[in-house]
């Protein structure tokens, strides 16, 4: 990556142990990571390696035990809860594994919440999103509950709504294993095209091979550790 | 967020459902069977409720409460007549009396002597005929509920409907004539036996002779007459029991509420009312909590604050206690309305509706604060569990 380029995430020495009833696992053993603006950031490695917890930890909903991890300038740790909060609500946006839609929700209005969460008007949230759904090639399925779309329809409307509130760090779990290997890719596609527009970063946690190459550059870890951080080329 | 949490609440049509079905029975049995136990220990005093005339009863220091007769001598009433405040003092008769009716079987009565001159005491609303009526010979007035059901004659075919009493019927009591000149509307009894007006010397004569037969002694007071004091002047003045209508009312409450077992009665049917319907509100509650409390993790990962979800929560509580409390109330008045001609006892006042709605805001206040302490504690991170 370009030296010059502004860091949007920076982890130093990040630890955090999990303390299972009197058995310490230690889930992440010093992580070092810069991610910068405009990167897509995959972070791979096997299950129980940490990497769940580092996006946790990343987008401020987990506390590390010691350790700093900078979002934008910003050591989340140093924050009072409130204004973590406010600071997850605006500039976060979070696709997970699996969708976390609200069921009993319509598209527009799953899409809407992160705006209504910022204190954005019903009515205007759910033109905003509508809007969206339209850039995610959902335009027409906003009044459809999840449960009448298809997981990669569903996957697409937890994308417009990680992007309706324009965050500048979205965070991606596994976002393509619930899905087969086409619909994964045009929900690769369409999370580097919408998602990378302006200057944002993406962090995608994975297992699936299959999206390496959407990568800017991509993190190895195990054990709590980050083995390497090469371009996906050179990963490949 | 407000739309968002009745979203999540109703779009779970059978939870949905089932938190109102808890709260709608706990709120029909914690207004139903108190309208009914209120209905019942009104009734212990209907009869001293309906007489409106006389500021104060005297009686036998030993009556316990008005349907415990302790006859007085009749000269007792000319005692509580020279009494300085007294406007005016009448005798009254009420006893147990058996009516032998037209197909030779007996009924037990309620027979209520009224002062010959003045008729004071008389049922408060006559339906057919004039109180008045009742100095014709051997006249007496019939509750409207004696005459069409108990002291009804036989139907004029087998199964049929029994055929009401009617003026100029006659029955027997004690083996004395008694013609019926009147039907009246009276607040039934706790007994729930027929009523029958006659005279006071008439009353006397179809009693068994005692050398007692005096039941009560009505007293109303001068204009400006302090009651209390009155009242403690009869009693310092004849040795009697002088009660005003309200302290008589309570004597005769107490009595029940001590001396029965209405109390517990409906007072555990109301508990357990209370304890079912906060289990089933309660724990359908807690259930549908749980069951979306990934969906709380995610609007919290998302940046909505605890007091954010716990005003869903609250809302989610207040909407279901009010539709429950609702239906349930609704239910309770339909149950009144539909029994109301109905030897049933139910009495529905507003204090019952205050309390039905004290208890249902208890029970979702109960299921709130287990949920919200659940979702408060709710740690964000699992959003990315699988």
């Amino acid at each position: 990556m370009d030296g010059l380029a502004k860091a949007a995430v920076s982890c130093k020495n990040v630890v955090k142990v999990y303390d299972t009833g009197g058995d310490k696992v230690v889930a992440l053993g010093g992580i070092d990571l810069e991610i910068c603006m405009g990167e897509l950031m995959m972070l791979v490695g096997p299950s129980g390696c940490g990497k769940t917890t580092l996006i946790s930890v990343i987008a401020g909903i987990l506390d590390q035990d010691s350790g700093s991890c900078e979002v934008f300038g910003k050591d989340l740790l140093l924050m009072r809860s409130s204004e973590k909060l406010k600071f997850r609500a605006k500039n976060i946006g979070f696709v997970f594994q699996a969708f976390n839609l609200l069921p009993s929700l319509n598209a527009v209005e799953n899409v809407s919440i992160p705006l209504i969460i910022n204190g954005v008007k019903r009515q205007t949230a759910e033109r905003q999103a509508a809007n969206v759904l339209e850039q995610v090639g959902l335009g027409k399925r906003g009044k459809s509950l999840p449960s009448q779309l298809s997981g990669g329809q569903q996957q697409r409307v937890a994308i417009a709504r990680a992007l309706v509130h324009d965050p500048r760090l979205i965070v991606c779990d596994e976002p393509t294993s619930a899905l087969d290997h086409e619909t994964g890719h045009n929900v690769m596609e369409l999370l580097r095209q919408v998602a990378l527009q302006r200057d944002r970063a993406l962090v995608i946690v994975t297992h699936d091979a299959r999206i390496f190459s959407f990568a800017d550059r991509i993190a190895q870890m195990d054990d709590g550790h980050i083995e390497k951080v090469v371009d996906s080329a050179e990963y490949l | 967020m407000n739309h968002i949490a009745l979203k999540m609440l109703m779009g779970d049509r059978g939870k949905y459902l089932g938190i109102i079905m808890g709260l709608t029975f706990a709120s029909l049995i914690m207004t139903q069977q108190p309208a009914i136990f209120v209905g019942l220990m009104m009734r212990t005093f209907s009869f001293i409720s309906d007489l409106g005339l006389p500021d104060i009863w005297v009686m036998d220091p030993k009556v316990q409460f008005v349907d415990d007769i302790k006859p007085l001598q009749d000269t007792k009433l000319y005692r509580v007549r020279g009494v300085s405040g007294v406007k005016w003092a009448m005798p009254l008769y009420k006893g147990l009396l058996k009516a032998r009716l037209e197909n030779g079987t007996f009924q037990t009565c309620n027979v209520i002597g009224l002062d010959d001159a003045t008729l004071i005491g008389g049922p408060p609303v006559m339906l057919v005929g004039k109180l008045k009526d009742l100095r014709r010979s051997d006249g007496v007035i019939v509750d409207i509920d004696g005459a069409t059901e108990k002291l009804a004659k036989r139907p004029m075919v087998p199964g049929g409907k029994p055929i009401p009493l009617k003026i100029g019927d006659t029955l027997e009591l004690n083996d004395n004539r008694a013609i019926v000149v009147g039907i009246a509307k009276t607040t039934k009894t706790f007994q729930s036996q027929p009523v029958i007006y006659t005279t006071y010397s008439r009353a006397v004569r179809y009693a068994p002779r005692e050398r007692k037969m005096l039941s009560f002694v009505l007293v109303k007071a001068m204009p400006g007459e302090d009651i209390p004091t009155l009242t403690r002047r009869i009693r310092k003045a004849t040795g009697l029991a002088a009660y005003s209508r309200k302290e008589f009312i309570d004597l005769t409450w107490n009595y029940f509420m001590k001396n029965t077992g209405i109390p517990i009665t409906f007072g555990t049917s109301v508990a357990l009312g209370f304890i079912v319907g906060a289990a089933i509100a309660g724990q359908t509650f807690y259930n549908f909590t749980l069951e979306n409390l990934r969906q709380f993790g995610v609007l919290k990962a998302m940046g909505a604050s605890n007091w954010t979800l716990l005003r869903m929560i609250l809302l989610q509580a207040i909407l279901v206690g009010s539709i429950g409390y609702g239906l349930g109330v609704g239910l309770t008045a339909l149950f009144g309305y539909a029994t109301r001609n109905t030897i049933l006892a139910f009495k529905f006042p507003w204090q019952l509706l205050a309390f039905g709605g004290a208890g249902v805001t208890l029970i979702c206040i109960f299921a709130a604060i287990i949920s919200i302490r659940k979702v408060i504690k709710l740690e964000p991170a699992i959003v990315f569990k699988g």
